[in-house]
């Protein structure tokens, strides 16, 4: 069965390659690039793994964390965040946020779809 | 002849100079000519009655004898134990019992040492000034997104191109033209950066904190902006702006509003009239105050903003409500700390605690030779945003030398408790650095 990977983020460069390299890879992508209605895309698009940028407009990839983890429905939807900084204080802040994954950007394409694939059970 | 840097040594000078023997000054002072000898020659110090004993057997004032102008430098190099000890038990302790005697033996080696601790001190506010900028500068973190952004995309983009041996035409021609996209944008945020980093370098020095630069340029001018003292005064853009010292655009703003105050206080009390006060009255600030009709408040920063030589050597701290010092002229001999809090002790924080009761204390600052002064302390509430707004407390403190002899009764202060030796001080909120502070 293909796995479904939901991407938010919301430069539409960075959105393409990732898009690309997962398709590649066997991936079923859906993509959105604002934070303000991204909940509610998470619960129509109901995807395997959600890859999650921090700073969106409309609402910080932090804030749809935390209130994805409240929901008993998304509550253990595993979530791979991408942050444009990448230091110690921040990985922290990612994971008391919930995430499942934390990956600094710029990062090598490897590394994402290996994280992919290792939080889908792939 | 310049004055020499320690206390033994001017005991000894002073001693030859009059022309008495070692042998009948120890006995005037009852220690030995051998404890005397090590004293002169700064092997053992000198407490404060042996200091008031020797002053009174030389015919000079105590504090000719003690360190004075030269505490700066003890304050540096006291400085740099401390941030040693700061370091770890793992660090070498240095002698800080032997400090007197190093100074005496070695005093170009103490003045760089002191030297580069006040150069590392700055370097550190730099670095911390840079991290506070770095974090909390909006252009300066949307530039650092921006270009991380392009980054990222450039990279991951050039990836697949770079390891991808089929693309279809079309993913390959958008590829390619994401990356110009991204080299364009790439090179603007890059652009502004450089840009913004060198205007903040040519604007400010970043050296030192606003109050610093203020402080600097307030002492090139002794304190005294005698432009402000004439019926027409030079106006304050003037007197603050193509200052090198009031490199920042801070820096120039606390200016203008030191300038503003200074004029409304010489407006208050004008020059000549209160120099007359001051010749009828001595500097008691409420004398001087009933006198000329005004509040403590603009005496106390009057006394301290004299030309050279018109009034007392006075120093004057002004903190707000957090106690932090926000004005700092330093009295020679009274230390003032470089950076933190000050002692709890000073008269100004008992000020800050009762607002417009005047207090007057006799202090003596804790040093190798503690040093009297004559403290006033003042402070006083006010509500610039009217009945709804915030109450603004500001607390002043005047330090004037010690004019009446030793009772006993001075309160027993510090410069900051990092570097204070007092024993067993009921205020301290820090371990001293010095083994007597415990």
């Amino acid at each position: 069965m293909t796995r479904r990977v939901l991407l938010i983020e919301d430069e539409p460069h960075i959105a393409e390659a990732i898009r690309y390299i997962l398709v590649r890879d066997g991936w079923s992508v859906a993509s959105h690039g604002e934070g303000g209605s991204a909940l509610e895309v998470i619960r129509r698009e109901v995807p395997d793994v959600v890859v999650l940028d921090v700073m969106l407009p409309g609402r910080s990839g932090y804030e749809i964390l935390e209130e994805m983890r409240a929901d008993p429905d998304l509550a253990t939807l595993p979530v791979l965040v991408l942050s444009a900084r990448g230091q110690s204080a921040d990985r922290a802040l990612a994971e008391g946020a919930g995430a499942s994954r934390f990956i600094a950007k710029p990062f090598a394409n490897a590394e994402i779809v290996a994280a992919l694939r290792q939080m889908a059970g792939a | 002849m310049a004055r020499s840097a320690l206390t033994g040594t001017r005991v000894r000078e002073r001693r030859l100079r009059i022309g008495m023997k070692q042998a009948d000054l120890a006995r005037a002072v009852a220690i030995s000519p051998a404890y005397l000898n090590l004293i002169e020659h700064n092997r053992r110090r000198v407490g404060p009655e042996l200091l008031t004993a020797l002053s009174a057997a030389l015919g000079v004032e105590e504090a000719a004898l003690a360190e004075g102008a030269e505490s700066a430098l003890f304050e540096g190099l006291r400085e740099g134990a401390a941030s040693v000890a700061a370091a770890g038990p793992d660090e070498g302790a240095p002698e800080l019992d032997r400090i007197e005697e190093f100074v005496g033996r070695f005093p170009g080696w103490a003045a760089l040492l002191a030297d580069r601790q006040a150069r590392i001190g700055a370097l550190e506010r730099t670095v911390e000034a840079l991290s506070e900028r770095m974090a909390h500068d909006p252009f300066l973190s949307a530039s650092l997104h921006e270009v991380v952004s392009a980054v990222t995309s450039v990279r991951s983009t050039a990836a697949i191109l770079a390891e991808s041996e089929e693309i279809a035409p079309d993913w390959r021609a958008r590829f390619h033209r994401n990356i110009y996209e991204d080299s364009i944008r790439l090179s603007e945020a890059a652009a502004a950066l450089v840009a913004y980093l060198d205007a903040s370098q040519e604007s400010e020095t970043g050296l030192s904190s606003p109050q610093e630069e203020v402080e600097a340029w307030l002492a090139r001018a002794h304190y005294h902006l005698a432009g402000l003292e004439r019926a027409h005064p030079t106006p304050a853009e003037s007197l603050v702006s193509g200052v090198p010292d009031l490199a920042s655009g801070a820096a120039r703003k606390l200016a203008r509003a030191h300038v503003a105050r200074y004029r409304a206080d010489a407006l208050a009390l004008p020059l000549e009239p209160f120099l007359k006060a001051l010749a009828a009255d001595g500097p008691d600030p409420a004398a001087l105050a009933r006198r000329m009709g005004t509040g403590l408040a603009p005496v106390f920063r009057r006394l301290a903003t004299l030309p050279e030589g018109a009034g007392p050597p006075a120093g004057l701290v002004i903190c707000d409500a957090s106690g932090t010092l926000t004005f700092r002229r330093p009295a020679p001999g009274f230390t003032l700390p470089r950076h933190g809090a000050a002692c709890p002790l000073w008269p100004l924080y008992e000020a800050l605690a009762r607002p417009t009761v005047p207090i007057r204390a006799p202090v003596e600052m804790a040093g190798r030779v503690p040093v009297r002064f004559l403290t006033y302390a003042y402070s006083e509430p006010r509500h610039p945003g009217g009945f709804d707004g915030p109450q603004v407390v500001e607390a002043l403190m005047l330090i004037l030398p010690a004019t009446e002899a030793r009772t006993g009764a001075e309160r027993p202060i510090g410069s900051s408790c990092r570097i204070c030796p007092r024993g067993g001080c009921v205020a301290r909120r820090e371990p001293s650095i010095l083994a007597e502070g415990g």
